[in-house]
């Protein structure tokens, strides 16, 4: 007799939201990109088709940057001093969307200049980070919306902190937010919450739920991610938001990725190795539920998408 | 299917003699429905009821070991689908896929730390040469390969051909040993099922598809052969993750038939590190690799140990005075505790400042450092036992501690503690200890 597989019969349903707008749109961007709308687990099309495949958004910076592996400069060389260039390159690369990453360094205007340098640059949709100190967000978050008003822009860090702040220009802006959460369930559906309070319209919310690289804490951002991603098949409703993760950022912090000098021989060739970490903690983060995942190598970006097709494919 | 305590009931004698140490047999099934008790301290339950509670007591995936001429690889009794749920036990055995001898001393020897653990290669898959001649394959040439093979490592083996006789010739060149025998499909499985009840080796099994798989396990189970691994027989990572979510969900269900750990062979995949990645976090108790490769085995030891780590207890990092960018007897003395989280986030953002230090430690039981606060395992009488006791004083020249800014407020008894130290507090998060490093410990 054949055996017959179970299927979880799941009640709720991850929204489906849209990042950029076209020139129909109220924006400039040549194309759109969707993600969310889950309703099992990810990749398991035998129990229900995955709408939307996860997309690699590719991490560039307002400005040089000063503590960059060096083997990320040798790969994007030249065009790591222009926004402009690296948007250019990093669509060439393979990129769905861009993440342009502000840094302390930046005024108010320098953070518009470059933002307007990437839109023009790049027709791709483009999510626009502050460099994590919740008053200078503030300061360049809210610039750069006026700015690029209808473009539906994805901004962050948008955390406790300076939530209010980021979702009020948002509203004012037709633009979306990225809500992060310190590696928490319940702190992340917490921000979901006041930000939905603050009336902004949930399709408009990726929530980042924080993440360590492989080795460094990588087991936490992925169960949270699960458990995140069953609360919301669950049906409840302030965790039915697609998730973002800074792979980039977390797996080339780790040293294992960063230098090549003054390590264990037995960590074997830098090079291979440093893509290994960035493209190991992202598999695993797909697979525990991640709808973006922010790369920073062209070569990681190339073989994670080539995954994504394959794990899109029953 | 797990009985309830009426149902063990039912299969106890009912006499209530009390010489399991419970009042009445009803409050041993009880018990023993609870996993808190061991049907063996009854006496006179029948042999019969016996077998049948054991049947229904057995893991929903049996354990399965392979045994070297040292060591052991176990893989099996997994109760949950996520991690988060209760914990994986069992890691899933790295094992490195080989022709010949070659290369294999250098793989075995291979050790690499982390967070004080040193992880190794588990062992070698031994793969009938074909492709130099007809007769590399034969029985005689593989007993060959697997005798050299065995001369370079002690790990367990698994032994890769379709054909018994060679199969046959690989096991006996490996007395007293239990490689996994990989594997039977639909075509040799009888002759294999005979192999594996002589020699008392693990099986694995070849198909494509959930029905083809407990077909085999079913038909290979009543010769009398129980020790089973499941092949799914893809690489594909859309397939594969399909199919082992289905066999473990099957096996959870305690689907009998399916009730074995798989092995995966990311060796054969598009993209052998994704592939094994996967393998790793979603069910496979062996997974066979094409090569060795350091950069390549690390990424993935590590993995496994991050997806394998009890998510109900953190991990600890080992207490102790650790030395970060070559620090010099005038270099900074920072305090935090053995949280991995903790120690990783200070220790990566001092690394990365490219500024010396000597980072202590203390023994927090695996806290972070408000949460060690609050239950007092992270005090002033801590920390001070963790300075004296690693030996500060000796390595450094200026005697003078920083306190995560959390726990500013043990500044006052760590004075008391430390006399004759200078007790600064530091920033409260990580993140800004390079400034304050910079700008307020010159």
């Amino acid at each position: 007799m054949p055996i017959e597989i179970p299927k979880d019969k799941w009640t709720g349903k991850v929204r489906a939201i849209t990042l950029g707008a076209t020139a129909a749109e109220g924006g400039t961007r040549a194309s759109v990109v969707t993600v969310g709308g889950e309703t099992s687990m990810p990749y398991l099309h035998f129990e229900n088709p995955m709408p939307n495949p996860p997309r690699i958004a590719v991490e560039i910076k307002s400005r040089k940057p000063a503590d960059w592996s060096r083997l990320l400069e040798e790969t994007w060389g030249e065009a790591l001093n222009d926004p402009a260039s690296w948007a250019k390159a990093a669509e060439a690369a393979g990129a769905d969307l861009l993440v342009l990453w502000l840094t302390l360094e930046d005024s108010p205007d320098d953070a518009v200049k470059a933002v307007k340098a990437v839109l023009g640059a790049s027709g791709l949709p483009l999510a626009v980070f502050g460099p994590g100190q919740a008053e200078k967000d503030n300061d360049l978050l809210v610039a750069v919306a006026e700015a690029a008003k209808g473009e539906r822009l994805l901004l962050g860090i948008c955390e406790d902190k300076n939530y209010r702040t980021i979702v009020a220009t948002a509203l004012a802006n037709g633009h979306l937010v990225s809500a992060r959460s310190p590696m928490d369930v319940n702190l992340a559906k917490q921000l979901n919450i006041l930000i939905t309070d603050m009336g902004l319209p949930a399709d408009r919310i990726i929530m980042d739920p924080t993440t360590g690289a492989l080795g460094y804490g990588i087991e936490y951002g992925y169960s949270v991610m699960e458990r995140l991603r069953l609360a919301a098949l669950q049906g409840d409703s302030m965790t039915q938001f697609p998730m973002l993760v800074t792979v980039g950022f977390e797996a080339w912090k780790a040293k294992e990725a960063k230098v090549g000098e003054g390590v264990p021989a037995a960590w074997g060739d830098w090079q291979t190795r440093a893509i290994n970490w960035e493209i190991t903690t992202a598999t695993a983060l797909l697979e525990s539920g991640a709808d973006i995942v922010v790369l920073r190598h062209p070569e990681s970006v190339k073989r994670v998408k080539a995954a994504i097709s394959e794990l899109m494919t029953a | 299917m797990a009985l309830s305590g009426i149902q063990i009931y039912k299969l106890l004698p009912q006499t209530n003699c009390k010489e399991c140490g419970f009042p009445t047999c009803l409050a041993f099934a009880m018990k023993l429905a609870a996993k808190q008790v061991e049907l063996s301290a009854c006496p006179y339950v029948t042999e019969a009821n016996k077998a049948q509670l054991a049947e229904s007591s057995a893991p929903p995936i049996r354990l399965i070991t392979l045994k070297g001429a040292a060591g052991e690889v176990k893989a099996g009794n997994e109760v949950c689908l996520f991690r988060h749920e209760k914990t994986f036990y069992n890691k899933p055995g790295l094992f490195v896929r080989v022709k010949s001898a070659a290369g294999v001393a250098e793989a075995d020897a291979y050790k690499v730390n982390y967070v004080g653990m040193d992880f190794t290669v588990d062992g070698f898959a031994v793969e009938a040469d074909a492709s130099t001649s007809l007769s590399a394959s034969s029985p005689a040439a593989y007993a060959d390969t697997v005798k050299a093979v065995r001369a370079a490592t002690k790990r367990p083996l698994i032994l890769l051909s379709k054909n018994p006789d060679v199969l046959q010739a690989g096991v006996s060149a490996l007395p007293g040993e239990k490689p996994l025998l990989c594997g039977a499909d639909a075509s040799n499985w009888e002759k294999l099922a005979d192999l594996a009840k002589a020699s008392g080796c693990p099986l694995a099994v070849s198909a494509d598809t959930v029905d083809g798989l407990a077909d085999l396990t079913e038909k290979i189970k009543a010769k009398g052969v129980e020790d089973l691994v499941l092949d799914p027989m893809t690489t594909h990572l859309g397939k594969s993750l399909a199919i082992h979510t289905q066999l473990r969900r099957l096996a959870l269900k305690n689907t009998r038939p399916v009730g074995y750990p798989l092995i995966a062979f990311p060796c054969n995949a598009a993209d052998e590190l994704m592939a094994a990645s996967q393998a790793i976090a979603k069910y496979a108790g062996f997974v066979v690799l094409s090569e060795f490769k350091p950069e390549t085995m690390y990424a993935l030891l590590v993995l496994r140990e991050n997806i394998y780590t009890d998510p109900q207890k953190p991990i600890q990092v080992q207490p102790g005075i650790y030395e970060i960018n070559a620090p010099k007897p005038e270099s900074p003395v920072l305090v935090t505790t053995n949280f991995s989280i903790t120690y990783f986030a200070v220790a990566n953002e001092v690394e990365g400042s490219g500024l010396p230090a000597w980072l202590v430690v203390c023994d927090a039981e695996g806290m972070s450092v408000l949460t060690a606060w609050a239950a007092g395992k992270f005090d002033a009488e801590r920390i001070a036992k963790a300075i004296k006791g690693f030996n500060v004083a000796e390595k450094i020249s200026k005697k003078r501690v920083v306190l995560p800014g959390h726990v500013a407020v043990l500044s006052g008894e760590l004075e008391a503690e430390l006399p004759d130290w200078e007790i600064r507090v530091g920033p409260r998060e990580a993140v800004d200890l390079p400034a304050f490093m910079k700008q307020a410990l010159n």
